[in-house]
């Protein structure tokens, strides 16, 4: 079976302008998106304290939220939880209140209710720490961005290293922007999301930086511009693009469907990192680095040895 | 070109099905998965289990039916390896009842794999807390209080020497972190100085190859009107010092609480410069695993003031120098002396028991020779006044009891009375037992998560991969026909190879690992998908399959190389930064890549050298049809 049977190499940089556009308005709806309504953070990144509780017979929310307002909780938010028996409890970080307390008082006073009641999960974190887990998270996207551009300008040249980045954060904004527009919340796993979205999607812009360099030592492309070169380079790496992140895609669609609540997000990161991923590696990455000035040279420096080496 | 491209020496097969048949092994003891267990340790570790007491165990269980399908003897104690859950907690109960207090009977789990496979060190992955259910908890140190103490033990201890020294001094008193000392001359100062050095040891540090010895204190003087002020501060190293000392001693006993507490592989570790993580497998009674813990119960026995004079003017408000006024169980003020007579640090041994008089609940603890002597001569000068013992939780004193001393008390046995019932003398002397805290502390992060939410997180995860891996193997094989299937194969042994790693670093497996494990799958397909185009574009090319086979692997290795390092180093960033189940996610990731990278590289080119190498001519590879282009 072969899908994609094309003859000629797809005129992609053609479209490159348009793309641009597409990008530059995606990017600027995500980024006021993340500038209005921002991130819905999750307590690992605010603080504060979740329960997850079950009741075998199922419970009238109501129930539960009055008995958190007879403790003294009615800031706290009380939501049902993928079924009638599971339900999720949200409260605030309180100044003075020691998280450990908190979660025993809530668990006491819904098991004086309700014996049958079972806490599931709880997750609890203080200020200090959710400051340092936010910190921590935004030094890993700050130094696999680094550490990217540093291994690819190693590995091929500056150019494309910037243009892989480029595209790589192209795809994290939209990611960002996604969890914004919607309000999903984001947690330390959607951040693990990301970080592989970082990872993975910037091997799509290799795969094809890798061809692009190939065609440009080709000595029988020598003639080609430099547009045509890339557009040979995408077209022939489109059904490996295209194979790779389908099953990359089958797997996360699983998690989606088998996962569960907690890995829920984290595959939803990761299904918009992938679907943008293909764009962005196609229409952003190259034209990114062709617009950057890239040429037959500043690549193919080992061109005159390389035949030379062929001719001996 | 090498005219037979596409074989490998005999030694690389070798290395491929040693490597995938050394992996099958420690892959499979997680699938015999693990059976519930009870673990029995002496309260004093290091102590054996009789065996009366073995004989009594069995003898329990036997009465109740409950079947042990394996017993473990260790020096540190006995494992019973019991059928079901339900036998578990059943005999958790029975046993501790027959044995008593002086046992930990702790629930666990053990490897359900043949014995064979035990004995090679095959054992299956740790899982983590969201699978197995348990708590984790971050513990925070006071460290500002952890100083302030040392510079109170420093006035205290300066005091004592000055007088054993017989150095005059006039006035000592404490203002935040520093001690003013007031002398009549400047000799006593000098003096005063020398037995400051002789305390602290300061440290040696290397200063451009020279070692050179640092001080333990900044010492400032100031001189007014025949008053010769020495000013002590602890210096940052002696600071450094006190954190490292407060958190190896809470570190400590900690690990006595939760010893007490019964529970099987516990993780306490001390994490950045002052905090502690704890992780209690299996532990569902979380209430009482913070009570144990985050009790930051400290004791002390100090002098209580009687003057009725000085006790008036307390409770006016007026609470003079050097007295503090606290209140006793029944709400009572009772006035103390600020100066402490013995820290809980000094306790050896503590238990219930009953007084043979009164016939009530007491504590009674056992002091160390320095606590026993330091007793002593209090009790031996202040026979007819009152001692106060005081417990200091979460920041609120409570004099526990205050009684008259009757005579001198040596041999460092002390019976603290005033218990309300036997539960509670029983668990004060836990406190106490299990030693007091440098400093304390607070839980400021927890994760919780129940038995049936950690077995439905395995269930998630395991479905997640099961199905995601099903959906590429019939891609795969559809799409790229034999070639697909090799890549099907390289892709299962990449699995193995990766659960097999994972099995012999018994890393901890937590959802996110399987979510990585899943996510490594689909990425690793990468490889052979980039493979595989590689091939059928180099027949599109003109190239025999031959040569195709063996430049296509060419030339999918550098790219290989490149995609797979920029997911390395996001991995790696994951694990430096991130923390709990991220580093899990982290850890997956990383091998997944290497794994992932042999398996293509090593294990399908094996494959397919092993299928076409031999052949002299072949007609069409398996790899799918080919579609024509007409090339530029």
């Amino acid at each position: 079976m072969e899908i994609f049977r094309v003859k000629q190499d797809i005129p992609f940089m053609k479209y490159s302008r348009l793309s641009a556009v597409i990008s530059i308005i995606i990017f600027v709806l995500s980024a006021s998106s993340l500038s209005i309504k921002g991130l819905n953070f999750g307590i690992d990144f605010t603080g504060g304290t979740i329960m997850e509780v079950s009741y075998p017979e199922g419970i009238d929310v109501q129930d539960i939220r009055d008995t958190l307002k007879s403790i003294n909780l009615e800031d706290s938010q009380v939501q049902n939880f993928g079924t009638e028996t599971d339900v999720l409890i949200r409260l605030p970080l309180k100044e003075g209140q020691s998280i450990a307390d908190l979660s025993e008082k809530v668990s006491s006073a819904l098991k004086l209710d309700n014996n049958s009641m079972e806490v599931r999960r709880v997750e609890s974190v203080g200020a200090q720490v959710g400051e340092e887990l936010y910190t921590n998270g935004a030094l890993a996207i700050l130094f696999v961005c680094l550490g990217i551009v540093l291994y690819l300008a190693m590995r091929f040249e500056w150019r494309f290293a910037i243009a892989a980045i480029v595209a790589n954060m192209h795809d994290v904004i939209i990611i960002l922007g996604f969890f914004s527009l919607f309000q999903w919340e984001f947690n330390l796993t959607v951040l693990a999301a990301v970080l592989a979205v970082l990872g993975y999607s910037v091997n799509e812009s290799v795969v094809v930086f890798d061809r692009v360099r190939e065609n440009f030592r080709k000595s029988s492309m020598r003639n080609l511009s430099v547009s045509k070169i890339m557009n040979n380079a995408i077209t022939r790496t489109m059904s490996r693009t295209i194979m790779t992140h389908l099953s990359t895609q089958t797997v996360v669609v699983s998690m989606l469907i088998f996962g569960g609540e907690i890995l829920h997000n984290f595959a939803l990161a990761l299904t918009i990192g992938i679907l943008f991923g293909i764009y962005s590696s196609i229409m952003v990455g190259c034209p990114m680095a062709m617009w950057l000035g890239t040429s037959r040279k500043d690549l193919a420096v080992n061109v005159a040895e390389n035949s030379k080496k062929s001719t001996e | 070109m090498n005219p037979q491209p596409n074989q490998f020496s005999r030694w690389k097969y070798i290395i491929i099905i040693t490597s995938v048949l050394l992996s099958l092994i420690y892959t499979l003891p997680n699938f015999y998965g693990e059976a519930p267990a009870l673990q029995i340790m002496s309260i004093k570790s290091g102590d054996k289990i009789d065996t009366s007491v073995l004989k009594s165990i069995e003898k329990a269980l036997k009465n109740s039916n409950i079947n042990i399908n394996k017993l473990i003897i260790e020096d540190i104690g006995i494992k019973l390896k019991l059928k079901s859950v339900e036998d578990q907690l059943k005999a958790k109960k029975l046993i501790q009842d027959v044995i008593g207090d002086s046992y930990v009977v702790a629930l666990n789990l053990l490897p359900n794999s043949p014995n064979w496979l035990t004995n090679i060190g095959a054992l299956p992955m740790h899982l983590g807390l969201d699978l197995r259910g348990g708590v984790h908890f971050l513990m925070q140190l006071d460290m500002a209080k952890a100083k302030d103490s040392s510079v109170d033990n420093l006035l205290i201890t300066i005091r004592k020497e000055l007088q054993k020294e017989k150095i005059p001094y006039f006035g000592s008193r404490k203002t935040d972190d520093s001690l003013h000392i007031k002398f009549k001359n400047e000799l006593d100062r000098e003096k005063a100085k020398d037995v400051f050095m002789s305390l602290g040891s300061g440290r040696e540090i290397k200063v451009k190859r020279i070692t050179k010895k640092t001080l333990a204190y900044e010492f400032t003087e100031t001189n007014s009107d025949n008053e010769f002020m020495l000013s002590v501060k602890p210096n940052a190293y002696t600071n450094e010092d006190t954190q490292t000392l407060a958190i190896k001693q809470n570190l400590e006993t900690l690990n006595n609480r939760i010893n007490e507490l019964g529970v099987a592989e516990p993780v306490i570790q001390q994490q950045g410069a002052d905090r502690i993580v704890v992780q209690l497998p299996g532990v569902q009674d979380t209430a009482k695993a913070k009570e144990i813990i985050g009790r930051t119960a400290m004791l002390e026995m100090r002098m209580v003031e009687d003057n009725p004079e000085l006790f008036d003017l307390a409770i006016a408000g007026k609470v003079p120098t050097g007295l503090e006024l606290f209140n006793d169980r029944n709400g009572q003020p009772v006035l103390l002396r600020k100066k402490v007579v013995l820290t809980g640090e000094r306790i050896i041994d503590a238990g219930p028991s009953v007084d043979s008089q009164t016939k009530r609940s007491v504590v009674s603890i056992t002091l160390d020779s320095v606590g026993a002597n330091i007793f002593k001569e209090v009790t031996r000068n202040n026979v007819g006044k009152r001692i106060a013992l005081i417990l200091i939780e979460k920041k609120e004193t409570e004099v526990v009891t205050a009684p008259v001393i009757k005579s001198e008390i040596g041999g460092g046995r002390v019976q603290i009375t005033g218990m309300d019932n036997a539960q509670e003398a029983t668990d004060i002397a836990l406190l106490l037992r299990a030693g007091s805290l440098a400093t304390p502390m607070e839980i400021v992060e927890e994760r919780t998560v129940g038995p049936s939410m950690g077995k439905d997180n395995i269930d998630r995860g395991v479905k997640s991969t099961i199905w995601g891996f099903m959906a590429i193997i019939v891609m795969m094989a559809v799409y790229y026909m034999g070639f697909g299937l090799v890549s099907v194969i390289a892709l299962s042994v990449n699995l193995i190879f990766l659960v097999a790693l994972l099995s012999i670093i018994q890393a901890t497996l937590t959802l996110p690992g399987i979510a990585a494990i899943a996510l490594t799958l689909g990425m690793a397909i990468d490889a052979n998908v980039l493979i595989n185009e590689r091939i059928r574009d180099e027949i599109r090319n003109g190239n025999t399959p031959q040569a195709s086979i063996s430049i296509g692997y060419e030339k999918a290795w550098g790219t290989l190389l490149d995609s797979n390092m920029t997911t390395m180093i996001a991995g790696l960033a994951l694990f430096v930064f991130g923390s709990g189940p991220i580093k899990g996610f982290a850890v997956v990731l990383i091998l997944g890549i290497l794994t992932s990278m042999y398996s293509a590289i090593w294990v399908s080119r094996g494959i397919v050298n092993y299928i076409y190498g031999n052949r002299r001519t072949i007609d069409k590879l398996s790899i799918g049809e080919i579609f024509k282009v007409n090339n530029n």
